[in-house]
């Protein structure tokens, strides 16, 4: 923290998150929400560190972890419509959850400037469910949206963003990845800006109200917004050209972290040539990228999972260049991030160079999965799980948390795992469907996220599997972020939810544990047990 | 200042303080006036499982990540994870490895592990640092600061001793201060 709160001028080394947050602070954020996930949680984390122990800033600055993303982007809604600096931040799963209020919200634009901070996890290091490329999203909302390469540029793309949504009264989204999200690097710092406290609503139904048919004339204006955008983009440094060597018929387009590895690999190859750095995804430009292929004979995209930039570039080429060919997903992966190696190998056959093959050096070592760590108390309630029942006749649901490493193998607990919430919602498929006796783990935090609709599900369509709420009373798997379990009772929810059958028990106490597991799982309703004991990194 | 870049690569176990490691020798790169790259994963990987850092330093920096068989020295905390990471591992690389053995479900035997590790043909230090830390300071969690210490001070990274000690003062804990300047000395006594 000592690092992001630097004085102007200095040079410091941060975490492409910590940058994000410094430049937050050097445009006088007023208004930051979240939901934690891995690569975006210390977001969150700093700014929640930050709020409590600066007086200074905490006077001006609100900051709230949300309840899920959509209410976090929602509550960051409310706080541009009364014209505050507004950042909201989330994993790339969190945009599909706050994707219903996204789109309208692209619709009226903002009125306090607002940017949206969206990290993917390619390779999926930190992330079951799917290696989700959250770049179509820009299109499908008419999203701006920009991708920083290293710590600095996630602090530049931040003011950018603020100064874009200013300009054109529309959120941004910076898209970040992993490798950027987690890359440590020098930033300068410039100047902390004071934010503003308090804004106010003003009523304007033209502006904030879709009912159709003003919903139709929205999406007119904002579809010469990104016109408009687009032609900011043409001339903006945000997307840079390096001219190489001048007879060169080769070139590269490039974006986000990929571009390092492209610097390394020209380099190593001993290769100048061309390249095109794209910063700002969406609106993509095309005035520059024509000017950039139309003298070439071949072009190399290197971006990371689906080819998104390949395809507009393809469509630009068959107009201006159409004897053009373009490199990409031919020679590089679609599935895992790219690194220094995969992007020398495919830069090398686009240049017809050789590169000196590597000598193999490996020892095969089996993988060593992560699991709860010694003393967790969710050991002993899949412990008295597996003395309840026969394991091999009852289907078990994971959800998102510590406890989904349910699946991996010393545990062997999971038999599904999709996204947040999801472990009832399948559960009530599942027993709606099948005689099959079914027991499913969700976490606090994860119930209070999408836990609950699903649970009211289960009650108002009568079905009976038994869910196990892993209370451990944090957002562990995140880095023990707080979560409404210290103000609301889950066991009130759920008896409001319906449900009568429900105990709470500290799994420490096994034999009761396991009694209730055997007894509950017979039912022909829904059952609840809260499993609680809090994770032992929490004070 | 050192032309060529120079690449670590820091692996372990969950747990261990690869991060704190990472913090402290970026830090200390600094000071010395080099360029960094770092890269570091959380969340997950972090329960228990393997951790894997890059960290480069030099006149300019680009890529976060090391190359396979670029590195100049590997910290290895933990035996299975020295092995698992040999791929980055070149001609010339270093390992500097903790003799720390963390069994895992599924993993080979230490007697397999070690046997391996005697084979890595090229310079390699298996450094007791675990034992010595919890003989000596009583916290084996140190182990990994006694090794970069350990690195620094034998010369196989080139940064100086003072801009590493400076990096842990503005890296650690204040209440951890006291033991983590122990581990150095204790380093220093050691080599």
């Amino acid at each position: 923290m000592k690092n992001i709160l630097g004085k102007s001028n200095q040079r410091v080394l941060l975490l492409g998150n910590e940058a994000i947050i410094r430049g937050a602070l050097e445009v006088g954020v007023d208004f930051v929400s979240t939901y934690p996930g891995t690569p975006a949680s210390e977001i969150g984390d700093r700014f929640n560190e930050i709020v409590k122990s600066q007086p200074y800033i905490a006077k001006n600055l609100y900051f709230e972890f949300s309840v899920n993303e959509k209410v976090a982007l929602e509550a960051g809604v409310g706080a541009s419509y009364c014209g505050l600096k507004t950042l909201v931040a989330m994993k790339n799963f969190g945009l599909n959850v706050c994707q219903d209020a996204l789109l309208p919200f692209v619709y009226t634009g903002s009125k306090g400037p607002t940017v949206i901070v969206v990290a993917d996890d390619p390779s999926c290091h930190s992330s079951a469910q799917s290696e989700q490329n959250s770049r179509p999203t820009s299109y499908l909302a008419h999203l701006p949206t920009l991708e920083p390469s290293t710590p600095q540029e996630c602090k530049d793309f931040i003011h950018l963003g603020f100064e874009i949504s200013e300009k054109f009264k529309i959120p941004v989204m910076l898209r970040l990845t992993t490798r950027v999200a987690h890359q440590r690097a020098i930033v300068k710092l410039d100047k902390l800006v004071e934010c503003k406290t308090k804004g106010k609503f003003i009523k304007d139904k033209n502006k904030f109200v879709t009912m159709p048919p003003r919903v139709l004339g929205m999406k007119e204006e904002l579809l010469e917004k990104i016109e408009k955008i687009r032609d900011f983009s043409e001339l903006s440094p945000i997307n840079k050209i390096s001219r190489g060597q001048a007879s060169a018929n080769l070139g590269i387009i490039t974006s986000g972290v990929s571009y390092l590895y492209v610097v390394d690999a020209l380099e190593e190859l001993g290769l100048n040539l061309p390249v095109l750095k794209i910063g700002m995804f969406y609106p993509l430009l095309k005035k520059k990228i024509i000017k950039f292929i139309k003298p070439l004979k071949k072009v190399l995209i290197v971006e990371e999972l689906e080819p998104w930039l390949e395809k507009e570039i393809n469509v630009l080429a068959k107009n201006v260049n159409p004897k053009l060919k373009v490199f990409g997903k031919n020679i590089l992966p679609i599935t895992g991030e790219l690194s220094p190696d995969i992007v020398l190998k495919a830069m090398a056959v686009f240049s017809n160079k050789k590169i000196k093959p590597l000598k193999e050096n490996k020892v095969l070592i089996p993988k060593r999965y992560p699991q709860p760590c010694p003393g967790c108390p969710y050991w002993l309630a899949f412990n008295a799980v597996k003395q309840a029942v026969d394991t091999k006749k009852v289907v078990f649901g994971g959800d998102i948390g510590c406890y989904m490493l349910a699946g991996t193998p010393c545990i062997a607990l999971q038999d599904y795992l999709s996204c947040m919430g999801s472990s009832i919602g399948i559960a009530h498929g599942i027993k709606k469907s099948s005689s099959q006796k079914l027991i499913t783990f969700i976490g606090d935090s994860t119930f209070f996220h999408a836990g609950i609709p699903a649970l009211i599900n289960t009650v108002f369509n009568n079905s009976s599997p038994l869910i196990i709420v892993m209370d451990n009373q944090t957002t562990a798997m995140t880095g023990h972020q707080p979560n409404p379990g210290n103000k609301i009772k889950i066991e009130d929810i759920v008896k409001a939810c319906g449900v009568k059958n429900l105990k709470v028990i500290n799994p420490v106490k096994q034999k009761e544990m396991v009694e209730t597991i055997k007894n509950f799982i017979k039912k022909d309703e829904v059952s609840v047990i809260i499993s609680r004991s809090p994770c032992l990194f929490i004070k | 200042m050192k032309k060529k870049d120079f690449n670590i690569i820091i692996a372990g176990v969950g747990g261990q303080g690869i991060i704190t490691l990472l913090k402290i020798l970026s830090e200390a790169a600094l000071i010395d006036g080099y360029d960094i790259k770092g890269s570091e994963l959380h969340g997950l990987s972090q329960r228990g499982g393997s951790v894997l850092a890059h960290l480069r330093f030099g006149e300019k920096i680009s890529s976060p990540l090391v190359s396979l068989g670029k590195a100049d020295l590997i910290i290895a905390l933990e035996m299975s994870e020295a092995l698992r990471r040999i791929c980055f591992s070149g001609d010339k690389t270093i390992s500097l490895i903790n003799s720390k053995f963390i069994h895992y479900f599924g993993g080979s035997s230490q007697k397999q592990v070690l046997a391996e590790i005697k084979k890595i043909k090229n310079k390699t230090y298996l450094v007791e640092a675990s034992d010595i830390c919890k003989q000596k300071i009583g916290k084996e969690v140190l182990a990994g600061v006694y090794l970069v210490c350990f690195a620094v001070l034998k010369g196989l990274i080139p940064l100086s001793q003072e801009s590493i000690l400076l990096a842990i003062e503005k890296t650690v804990r204040k209440k951890y201060l006291a033991i983590n300047k122990k581990t150095f000395k204790l380093a220093l006594k050691n080599i």
